[in-house]
Order: C-alpha cells, then sequence, then structure tokens
C-alpha cells in the first residue's frame, strides 16, 4: 500500500486561514489501513480545525468532511460535484495521487495537502510502516528470493553488499537488517546461492524515471 | 600490461608492494597534498587519493592526483558510486587518464547520512561491480557503458576494488570478490587487517577459490596512534574489529604512537609471510609522517625501481 502521515496540524491551520468553507476529503484506500486518511481521520480534522478557528478568532470556519473509495479515480470523485458548490479550498487526506485527482478533477477548488507521502509498504507493528518497493519497473525479486536490495539496502547495491555490515546490520541505519545478509541466507535455504555469482548489470533507470511522468498503455486492456 | 602504470608493473615484475593513502584537504589548497607527497615519495609505490572518504567533502581526487603527479608521487586515484552517475563517471575518468592518471580504485562510497552534508542526495546509480565492469570495457572493449564505441584512445587504467576481509558471512564476501575479480579487478586493497587470524581463514578462502591467481591482493594496514583510537575504530568503524590483545597493547603501552607502530611493523612482517599477498595498504589516518618508519622498520626500505628510473 501507500503509506503517509499527517502533516502537522499548525500547517494546515495556517494554508487554509485565508478560507470559509473547506473540504476534508479523505479515501479508503491506503491511507485509510494505515490511519492516516481514512473517514475517522478526516472527521477528527475537521472538528479540529473548526475549532481551532473558533479558538484563535477569525472568520468562521464550515467544514465539509467527506470520504471517497478512492481519490485515484474520476469516477469515485465525480458526485462530490455538487456537495463541492461553494467551497472554497479543500484539504485532501489522500495521497499525493489523490491531491492531484482532486485539484484536477474541481478546478475551481484550492486543493492542500494534508498528508506527506511517504512509500510503498506496509505495517510491520502496530503504529509501524516500512519501506518494500521503490516502483522502479523492472522487479528482480527472482534474483534475490523475494527481498528487494534496491529499496532494502541503503545504498541500492545490486550486487552484494558493501563490506559494512556488522553483526548482520546496515552500517548506514543499524536498526535495519543488511539486506544482502537476508538476501544470502534466503537464498542458501532454497539451495541457490549461486544466484550471488550472477552479475545485475546497471538499472535501467527509463522504467523508474522515464521522461517525465511514467505512462502505461495496455492494448488489451483498452480493448 | 593493461594499463602501464608503475603499480601494475611492479605487481607484475612479483614485487611485495607498498602503497598509501593520502586525504585532499578540505580547503583549495594544493599545500598539504605537496608535503604529503614530498614525505612519501622513494617510501610508497603509489599512493591512493581519497574521493570524499567518509562522504565529507574534500578537494575532488582528480586534480589532488595531479599535484602527487607533479611530485612524482604515482597516485591511485578512488572513484565513488556516490556522487556521479555513469555519465559524469566516464567523463571523469576520460579527463583522468588524460592527465597522466592510471590506476583506479573502483568504491561503491560512503552513504550521505554519514558525512557532513547528510542531506545529500545519493546517487548510486551503479555499484563498484557495475563500475568495474564499465571502466573494464572502457579499456577492453573500447565502448562506453552505454555500448557506444569512444572515436579515440581509450581510458587504460588497472582497475582495483576494495573488500573487508573480516566481514561476515565469508562465502558471501568470497562470491561477492569473485564478482568483483570477474568484473575487472586487477588488484584489491582490503580494509585494514588488525585479526590476523580471521585475515588468514579469508586468505584461504580466497586461495580456494583460486582468486589470489588472479588478482593482486593488498593487505590493508592501519598504525593505531592510541589506546581511544583502537577502542573508537573497534566500537564504531562499519566491519572493523581489533582483537582485545591488541587493544590491551595499546593502553598498556608507556609510549602508545611506538607500540602503534610496533604492532604496524608486525602485521606487515607477518602479512608478507601469508601466500597470496602482494603487498600492503597503509592507511595511516592523519598520519601520514609516520609511513616513511613504518615501511624502513618491516624492511621494505629502499623501493624497487623499474628500469629506466634507475637510468637517470
Amino acid at each position: 500500500m501507500i503509506v503517509a502521515k499527517p502533516k502537522p496540524f499548525p500547517f494546515l491551520t495556517e494554508q487554509l486561514r485565508p478560507y470559509r468553507k473547506v473540504a476534508v476529503v479523505g479515501c479508503e484506500t491506503c491511507v485509510a489501513v494505515c490511519l492516516a486518511g481514512g473517514e475517522r481521520e478526516v472527521r477528527r480534522l475537521a472538528q479540529a480545525l473548526e475549532l481551532e478557528r473558533r479558538v484563535r478568532g477569525g472568520v468562521e470556519l464550515l467544514t465539509l468532511p467527506l470520504t471517497v473509495k478512492r481519490q485515484c479515480e474520476y469516477e469515485y470523485l465525480e458526485p462530490l460535484r455538487e456537495t463541492l458548490k461553494g467551497v472554497e479550498a479543500a484539504v485532501s487526506l489522500g495521497c499525493g495521487v489523490g491531491v492531484q485527482y482532486l485539484a484536477a478533477a474541481f478546478p475551481e477548488l484550492w486543493v492542500v495537502p494534508g498528508l506527506d507521502t511517504l512509500m510503498a509498504g506496509g505495517p510491520t507493528a502496530l503504529g509501524v510502516w516500512e519501506e518494500y518497493c521503490r516502483l522502479c519497473g523492472e522487479c528482480l525479486l527472482h534474483l534475490t528470493g523475494g527481498i528487494c536490495p534496491l529499496t532494502r539496502c541503503a545504498k541500492g547495491l545490486l550486487n552484494g553488499p558493501c563490506g559494512g555490515a556488522s553483526e548482520g546490520r546496515c552500517e548506514v541505519n543499524p536498526e535495519v537488517p543488511c539486506a544482502w545478509i537476508l538476501i544470502y541466507e534466503r537464498l542458501r535455504r532454497f539451495g541457490k546461492e549461486e544466484l550471488l555469482r550472477h552479475l545485475t548489470p546497471p538499472k535501467n533507470w527509463q522504467l523508474a524515471q522515464g521522461r517525465g511522468p511514467r505512462k502505461l498503455v495496455r492494448e488489451e486492456v483498452r480493448g | 600490461m593493461k594499463s602501464g602504470s608503475r603499480l601494475e608493473r611492479l605487481l607484475s615484475q612479483g614485487e611485495f608492494v607498498v602503497t598509501a593513502e593520502i586525504g585532499p584537504p578540505k580547503h583549495a589548497s594544493a599545500e598539504p597534498l605537496i608535503r604529503k607527497a614530498r614525505l612519501l615519495k622513494g617510501y610508497v609505490d603509489a599512493a591512493n587519493v581519497t574521493d570524499c572518504q567518509t562522504a565529507v567533502v574534500r578537494m575532488a581526487s582528480i586534480p589532488a592526483a595531479v599535484h602527487l603527479l607533479r611530485e612524482g608521487v604515482e597516485p591511485v586515484i578512488q572513484m565513488t558510486c556516490r556522487d556521479r552517475n555513469r555519465i559524469a563517471i566516464q567523463a571523469d575518468l576520460l579527463g583522468a587518464y588524460s592527465l597522466g592518471i592510471r590506476n583506479l580504485l573502483c568504491l561503491t562510497g560512503d552513504h550521505p547520512a554519514v558525512g557532513d552534508h547528510p542531506e545529500a542526495k545519493g546517487v548510486f546509480d551503479l555499484d563498484a561491480v557495475q563500475l568495474l565492469d564499465m571502466v573494464r570495457r572502457l579499456r577492453d572493449e573500447k565502448v562506453f557503458q552505454s555500448g557506444v564505441p569512444l572515436k579515440g584512445p581509450e581510458p587504460r587504467f588497472f582497475l582495483g576494488a576494495a573488500e573487508n576481509p573480516c566481514g561476515a558471512p565469508v562465502e558471501l564476501r568470497i562470491m561477492r570478490l569473485a564478482k568483483k575479480v570477474e568484473a575487472g579487478a586487477d588488484f584489491i586493497q582490503t580494509q585494514c587487517v588488525f585479526d590476523l587470524e580471521c585475515f588468514s581463514r579469508w586468505m584461504e578462502s580466497v586461495r580456494e577459490e583460486g582468486l589470489d591467481r588472479r588478482v593482486y591482493i593488498l593487505a590493508g594496514v592501519t598504525p593505531l596512534k592510541s589506546a581511544r583510537m583502537a577502542q573508537y575504530m573497534h566500537e564504531n568503524v562499519p566491519g572493523i574489529s581489533i582483537p582485545e590483545e591488541i587493544r590491551e597493547r595499546m593502553a598498556k603501552a608507556s609510549d602508545s604512537q611506538e607500540e602503534g607502530i610496533a604492532i604496524a611493523v608486525e602485521t606487515i612482517q607477518a602479512l608478507k609471510r601469508i601466500p597470496g599477498v602482494a603487498g600492503v595498504h597503509i592507511m595511516a589516518i592523519a598520519w601520514e609522517e609516520v609511513v616513511p618508519e613504518i615501511v624502513r622498520r618491516a624492511g621494505l626500505f629502499p623501493r624497487p625501481q623499474l628500469p629506466e628510473e634507475t637510468d637517470r
């Protein structure tokens, strides 16, 4: 899933200072699961924003808490059109994709990001999320036993570990295990350590960075 | 001959070589480089010029190496993957060769997070293995990384790589070493050796793989300056462990610098007896002035000369 975290509350109050009628738009997908932008967070943020304005003084703030199934599809944003009439600004509690879809769907609406979008990852403990994929466009996990060195090695090394691991921990961040030692142990369990002798060529960053935004067209789906 | 560098020629003649390390200054004057070069001249066969080691900004290694060349010390430039993508690396290496640099140590590089600009973007477009492969192909196949041919003389570097002999697990480290040799390493400079037992075991694995016949192994040696330094390195430098016996010797010594020199000399003499070790790489961190004494006391002075040098 896409993992995101809330932006600081004072950032949002500052951004919304000029507006009287503000929508707070959540998303029921990734950001809801990582407890950053679901219905509950939307409701809480909307209440907090109104309360802050009352305490601080100034024009009264009216918020509209709204949550859609997926902010990254116009189909789910379209039904908000009526509700958003007369709304000046919105805080999107979607990921970076959601914020942009919301802004594109409603050109008259000033959209402020309510989250910082961090990574493609998942929860590893209560309140802890970790990154697993850099979305590089060319998966190498068949060579590395299902452990991504691009993401989980601090230097993104593709041909084995640097010399700095100490007791299996990364030299850059001792909280993290050395990805290459994990890969080695896993390959050994499957008797596939010979894969470590394979020279992985330099990565084709065109697949990761494209020429600006990447675009995927699948003719068979288009029909 | 791949490069015809002094280092390559001496190694191919079977000489037990001595290299040292020079860290460029954190300013724009060549004065410290010139001073260190004059200090080391005649005591080492070549000197490494680091490439912003520990991710701290210093004078770049290629121009620093040119100052060494002018002083008559053969440089080994270090090139890391941290700060440059494949375009910048190849461009810099064409320039380095044109300036007379012939030895190149290919490194992944320390992560920016450990240096003095922790907010910098780490490039790591390539890793050290891919870097070696790229530079070997520039030399032997006369093509850039993309496969596009060069339009004139190719850069012919003598290629080095680094290895940590006491890293675990050994099997994984040996596989990575073999990969570096396969990719193009002609010589290896190891992380500093304090634990001779672990180094000997590693050399055994190196010989078992037949790697000592395919690559020159230069063992790293670092003279300890104080008991505090020994303790600090043991606890804080990734991939280095200093046996208790050595830390104790340093702690008990009345003259810790003398003790550090003595340990370095003993280490070199022991390394020289290990089959497959082709030389030593002395990394006297911020203590370059001690290198001549270590070389002398280890019985490695005078250094061999090439025929045209003795003619002069």
